[in-house]
């Protein structure tokens, strides 16, 4: 008997028959969430076009303020306290007001995603929830409200690209540059409709998972899961998951290795993410703005690694830091072991838990002209703000020595420079 | 007459409406002022109900805006030709009732003469007809309901689906 995909085993015990690649299910998500941006077109489609006043299932869906958080206009403000109105009507009690954080962060941390669960999303980067090895997907305003009228969703088990990761981050490089690796082999539709599915990272954190996860959707991919193996105690593996040894080796529609010893640190130019280079091939770029935080690198571990290599240290001068926490627990973590105190005394500016300028509508948007070092996921043209500003993206250890230069920088070149200048590392 | 807006490669929701001109951010009101509005200005000016977008691979990628799609639907937008549409991008203007077809037509050059007959499955222009796709019965059933929210309120299920709860 073949053996089955992480996808395979999730969505055939949700929908409650053995199902393959390419079929086509209707199942119940354990947890539907909707995030400020899309809540207001979902709550009219439930009003106007389903007719829907109270939902079936109040106690499966959660709902994040963290696209604008806190407000930035008088539109944003209004939308929100309808937004608030609407969650106390319907007595949804997994509510993720501004200040908490991400919500791809936040359904983390509270285990509203764990391993085997089905979490759709109203963003696109809900592949977020394969960190913990949930099925996590995006889908639109439309799909999200009719899966929380009907307590039900469709949607066609992907097929599989395996990825084997093989050897130990070296030289600087880290989780997101094998994020980006993996786009840049993979191209920017290359996933299109399938599943990433990690192997040989059981001894990454939840964190850098998460950072994997959310990546795997700019290749067009519908998830990415990463092996449970080495998930911390507070996300068990069913047994059910578990994947059977003396089952033959799934089908897969890929199966490539990366080997992180070779692997070096990786940018992604302007303006598509798929537009990677190693760091090494790129000239000099300098920069206007680094931007520390989101979904895929705003975690406690992100800034403590950026703080590590500022600690003692001003950013250069003429370049803005920006440092946007994912959530409330990164951030009293950063708060709690000093990290935020370097970063401040560096030079850095803090912003509350949330989204930050990654859909470039506040909390320091870029203007024309402008250059940013970004740990985000996306260098869309116009994506922060000016579509005559340049997002270059890449790790939290390239934010911060590209921040201590003011040109994007390979953090061992700070190192060196560092041991050089007799500071230390 | 309707004409083609040729569009380049991974065309990302970002360019067809940037986040800063969501609803949310603005009001519904005003999203028909806004495809395109950094990346092709005069696309919201001045197309025309039914006139097409024919495009490269990976049209629609990025963020899960519906919006997006439904930006097009507003200004008249009669069908999408990509060889390869981004998954969310491809279940929001089905949901809407956008027709998108799989097919690559960028041969076709920006502003040609042509004529969509949705119902008839041609796409007319200068140098003959192409026969559309007959898409597979799921789609084709929710885009004869005229998107997925009346095919659930007319069935209460999904396509395919059997047992109804």
């Amino acid at each position: 008997m073949n053996g089955r995909t992480l996808s395979e085993i999730i969505l055939s015990r949700a929908a409650g028959r053995s199902v393959a690649s390419g079929e086509v299910v209707t199942l119940e998500p354990d947890v539907v969430m909707v995030h400020d941006s899309i809540a207001p077109s979902v709550i009219k489609i439930l009003r106007e076009q389903l007719h829907v006043d109270r939902l079936p299932h109040p106690d499966r869906v959660a709902v994040a303020v963290d696209h604008v958080a806190p407000a930035a206009n008088l539109a944003t403000a209004e939308a929100q306290a309808k937004l608030r109105t609407w969650v106390a009507e319907q007595g949804i009690e997994t509510f993720f007001d501004t200040g908490r954080g991400i919500a791809h962060q936040v359904l983390i941390e509270e285990r509203l995603a764990r391993p085997g669960r089905i979490v759709i999303g109203s963003d696109s980067h809900s592949t977020a929830y394969g960190a913990v090895a949930a099925f996590g997907t995006g889908m639109g305003a439309t799909d999200i409200a009719l899966a929380l009228a009907s307590g039900r969703t469709w949607m066609r088990v992907p097929e599989t690209i395996r990825i084997d990761v093989v050897g130990q981050f070296r030289a600087g490089a880290r989780p997101k540059d094998l994020a980006l690796a993996v786009v840049r082999r993979l191209r920017a539709d290359g996933g299109t409709y399938t599943a990433l599915e990690y192997h040989g990272l059981a001894d990454l954190s939840v964190g850098a998972r998460t950072t994997l996860s959310t990546m795997a959707l700019e290749a067009g991919a519908k998830a990415g899961l990463i092996d449970p193996a080495g998930l911390p105690s507070a996300y068990p593996v069913p047994e059910w998951l578990q994947t059977d040894p003396t089952a033959g080796e799934p089908s897969y529609r890929e199966r490539f290795t990366i080997d992180l010893d070779a692997m070096r640190p990786q940018i992604a130019v302007p303006d598509t993410v798929d537009n990677v280079v190693d760091l090494s091939e790129l000239g000099r770029v300098p920069v206007d703005v680094v931007y520390l935080g989101t979904c895929t690198n705003g975690r406690h571990e992100d800034m403590a690694a950026a703080a590590a290599m500022l600690e003692g240290r001003r950013i250069a001068r003429g370049v803005r830091m920006m440092v946007v926490p994912a959530s409330r627990e990164a951030l009293q973590a950063a708060i709690a072991d000093g990290t935020l105190a370097t970063l401040v005394a560096a030079g850095a500016t803090i912003g509350p838990p949330g989204c930050g300028a990654c859909i470039g509508r506040h909390l320091g948007v870029l203007a024309a002209g402008e250059t940013c070092l970004f740990t985000g996921n996306r260098n869309f043209r116009g994506r922060m703000g000016s579509p005559d500003a340049r997002i270059y993206l890449g790790s939290p250890e390239v934010a911060a020595a590209t921040a201590l230069t003011g040109y994007v920088c390979d953090p061992n070149e700070v190192a060196i420079d560092a041991v050089m200048a007799g500071e230390g590392v | 007459m309707a004409r083609v807006w040729r569009f380049d490669t991974d065309v990302n929701t970002d360019q067809i409406l940037p986040g800063r001109y969501a609803p949310y951010m603005t009001s519904e009101a005003e999203l028909r002022k806004y495809p395109f509005i950094e990346a092709r200005p005069e696309f919201a000016k001045t197309v025309q109900p039914g006139d097409v977008i024919v495009a490269g691979p990976n049209f629609g990628c990025g963020s899960s805006r519906e919006y997006a799609p439904q930006s097009l639907k507003m200004v008249g937008v009669g069908a999408i030709f990509s060889p390869l549409f981004a998954r969310i991008f491809y279940r929001n203007a089905l949901n809407l009732g956008l027709p998108l077809f799989e097919l690559d037509l960028t041969t076709l050059a920006d502003g040609a003469d042509v004529d969509l007959d949705l119902d008839g499955g041609t796409l007319a222009h200068a140098d003959g007809t192409i026969t559309l796709p007959t898409p597979p019965e799921f789609l084709r059933e929710v885009r004869a309901a005229g998107g997925i929210i009346p095919y659930f309120r007319e069935h209460g299920r999904f396509p395919g689906e059997e047992v109804v709860a």
